[in-house]
């Protein structure tokens, strides 16, 4: 392998990791704070796609619909949080695996009826459909830096909302003791319902900019949810820095693996996680 | 000495027998009753104008009959098969125990197939496979009573490879989705490719339906091999085509694939498809009058353009009603039936083929090239390809 070669390889790694970490963050902040396994984080993700592929079908503009597609799913998030999540908080593990392995069904078959069953693609913006031209042969889309963009802009956002704002420290104290923030007068309530719906909104952007690149079809939140879980586990579970390397580890076994182990690509993600949950059995960030 | 007395009574009780239903409606069903088609087909998801497709095709060849198999009436039934390979021999059990259908006509998906499979062995059903090309069903588990009318997964790329090489690509990258089909298309490819002295370069592939194809993409660019082979189909199809175009392949490295590769996705793929070769057993552009007079027929009775899925169901009613009309419409007479349509010549809109002996197609797999969103014919890329039927053993 050349060194333009490797160098777009690891640009494709780096772009596939930081979507995963979209996904993961908000999957591992919901489990880190409000203690909610969430088995229907990849069907929010899906919900972004087809709002894009709606959206921007409708708006004539991928940017206008993501910005709207964000919003829209937010208020999703809230909807949701408030009709079902918080009544799940204080149960167990179990009965919230089946109430979001349940949603992921539901939300599978209105996906259906209200988009039908068929794979979609999104066409890309005019003016991010350009190729950088690297060697003779070798190119980069201008798209998949988009995404990185985007990806590296919310990772940003989000470590400042996290480390640096009045509502990041009410939302920490509240993941490490609950009892303790309510009596110092921090609204936890409204705090779970925020942090729900801001995992929510970076799942549906996820897909919606992935949405042109990855097309939109059935059941795509499902294969996407598996990786998810990868980065979380491997990451630490409830750690959003964790999440980040972890999703960065993972984008590199998987892009590599896939073009030089073409035979095995499918498992490396695999062995991946059984090797760092032997060496470190709580993940690599453990909180 | 019987008496006149015995043999008043005997009378009377092979009458009352008769009338009473034991021994006459086998007779009766046998010889005017109506034949029962069983279609297990797919109604819903991804597939499902697929399914839609080959019931028009099949029922317009038995309409073109008076819609009459062997001067008998027809009923028919339906199963929509999802396209999920679990309720398989659930959905096939249905058509042959509940609904006692005489043909099981079924299916697109070639796992959903295996599920036919097995019930069309144990029941012994007359069973016309009218697209999956799954392998097994005319090699290892093939059967007197299963008849396929379509392909087999590695015919249309065991035409390709030899097409390659004469067209001067003696460097390929294979490329596929990691499943049966993909499996499947790539034995062929390699097979006649190797042959024809050519060298595939890399083998690569994403699990089915992955569609992120931009790290293989580069790894392509990387390679510079002569050409680029394929399998893929459906949306999948249509991504890769424009992502291959996206990534600055399209003009430096040719593409080629798979006929299912350009298949009811050239709206979509738009110009990214342009000058894409393929090879297939139909093009919609075949200059035949037997294929003008079809497409006609077709657009007149369905207000929508056939496709090579209408075209397999089509010849699977023209297979049937040869078969049909040789026993008089006695479907029972297995052996007679079976003989026919081994025998068969089918004139299709696709060219005349005929059975091989372990009853997947003989055919010309015809070599096209995408031109203004359309698969123009430009040769043969093999004729009368047979599948190697291997390990098939008839009981």
């Amino acid at each position: 392998m050349d060194l333009a070669n490797f160098f777009i390889q690891l640009l494709n790694s780096v772009q596939y990791g930081l979507l995963l970490f979209m996904l993961a963050a908000g999957l591992t902040l919901i489990f880190g704070i409000m203690g909610v396994v969430n088995l229907a984080h990849g069907s929010f993700y899906m919900l972004g796609a087809y709002l894009a592929w709606s959206l921007s079908a409708l708006f004539g503009s991928l940017s206008l619909a993501i910005i709207g597609g964000a919003a829209l799913s937010v208020l999703f998030g809230l909807a949701l949080e408030w009709l079902l999540f918080r009544h799940f908080y204080e149960r167990d593990h179990l009965d919230q695996v089946l109430l979001t392995f349940g949603l992921i069904y539901i939300f599978e078959e209105l996906r259906s009826i209200l988009w039908g069953d068929d794979v979609h693609g999104v066409p890309i913006p005019e003016l991010l459909s350009a190729s950088i031209p690297l060697t003779d042969n070798l190119s980069y889309p201008v798209y998949r830096l988009f995404m990185s963009g985007v990806c590296l802009a919310l990772a940003a956002g989000l470590y400042f909302l996290i480390s640096k704002t009045r509502l990041g420290m009410k939302i920490r104290a509240g993941a490490f003791n609950r009892d303790m923030a309510e009596a110092l007068g921090v609204n936890i309530k409204l705090i779970h319902a925020v942090v729900f719906a801001l995992g929510v909104g970076l799942a549906a952007v996820a897909g919606m900019v992935a949405a042109p690149v990855a097309s939109v079809y059935p059941n795509m939140g499902s294969q996407v949810l598996i990786m998810c879980f990868v980065v979380v586990v491997i990451g630490g579970i409830g750690s959003v820095r964790g999440a980040l390397i972890a999703a960065l580890l993972v984008g590199l076994v998987d892009t590599f693996g896939k073009v030089l182990l073409p035979q095995v690509a499918g498992m490396l993600v695999y062995i991946l996680m059984a090797a760092v949950l032997l060496y470190k059995p709580e993940g690599l960030f453990k909180q | 000495m019987p008496t006149r007395r015995l043999v008043l009574t005997r009378s009377a009780a092979v009458m009352g027998t008769a009338c009473s239903g034991l021994l006459l409606p086998e007779l009766v069903r046998a010889q005017s009753g109506k034949v029962r088609v069983g279609f297990m087909l797919p109604y819903t998801g991804t597939f499902s104008q697929l399914g839609v497709a080959i019931e028009n095709g099949f029922r317009m060849a038995i309409n073109e009959q008076g819609g009459k198999l062997g001067g008998r009436e027809i009923e028919y039934f339906k199963v929509d098969d999802e396209s999920e390979p679990s309720k398989g021999i659930e959905n096939a059990s249905k058509l042959v125990q509940r609904d006692k259908v005489d043909v099981l006509v079924g299916t697109v998906h070639s796992g959903v197939q295996m599920g036919i499979q097995k019930v069309a062995r144990d029941s012994g059903v007359l069973c016309l496979i009218p697209n999956a090309g799954v392998h097994a069903a005319t090699r290892a588990l093939c059967a007197p009573n299963v008849f396929r009318t379509s392909f087999s997964n590695s015919q249309p790329t065991r035409a390709l490879g030899q097409a390659m090489v004469a067209r001067g690509h003696k460097k390929a990258v294979w490329i596929t989705w990691k499943y049966a089909a993909g499996d499947e298309a790539f034995e062929g490819f390699k097979e006649s490719y190797t042959a024809a002295g050519g060298t595939i370069v890399k083998e690569l592939g994403l699990p089915f339906p992955n569609v992120e194809f931009q790290a293989l993409l580069t790894e392509i660019a990387a390679l510079k091999p002569d050409a680029v082979a394929c399998f893929f189909a459906g949306g999948g199809a249509a991504k890769f085509i424009r992502d291959y175009a996206a990534a600055g392949l399209k003009g430096k490295i040719p593409l080629y694939g798979s006929g299912f590769l350009t298949e009811g996705v050239l709206d979509a793929a738009g110009p990214a498809a342009e000058g894409i070769v393929t090879t297939m057993h139909y093009s919609d552009s075949l200059d035949t009058p037997r294929n003008k007079k079809f497409r006609l027929d077709y657009v007149k009775a369905f207000r929508s353009q056939p496709d090579v899925y209408a075209v397999q169901g089509y010849d699977t009613g023209l297979l049937l009603i040869q078969g049909a009309n040789a026993v008089k419409g006695d479907l029972g007479a297995k052996p007679a039936l079976y003989k026919a349509m081994e025998g068969a010549t089918i004139d299709s809109p696709r060219g005349k083929w005929t059975m091989s002996k372990a009853h997947n197609p003989v055919q010309d797999i015809y070599l096209r090239v995408v031109e203004n969103k359309e698969n123009k014919v430009i040769g043969i890329a093999a004729k009368a390809l047979s599948d190697s039927g291997l390990g098939c053993k008839m009981a």
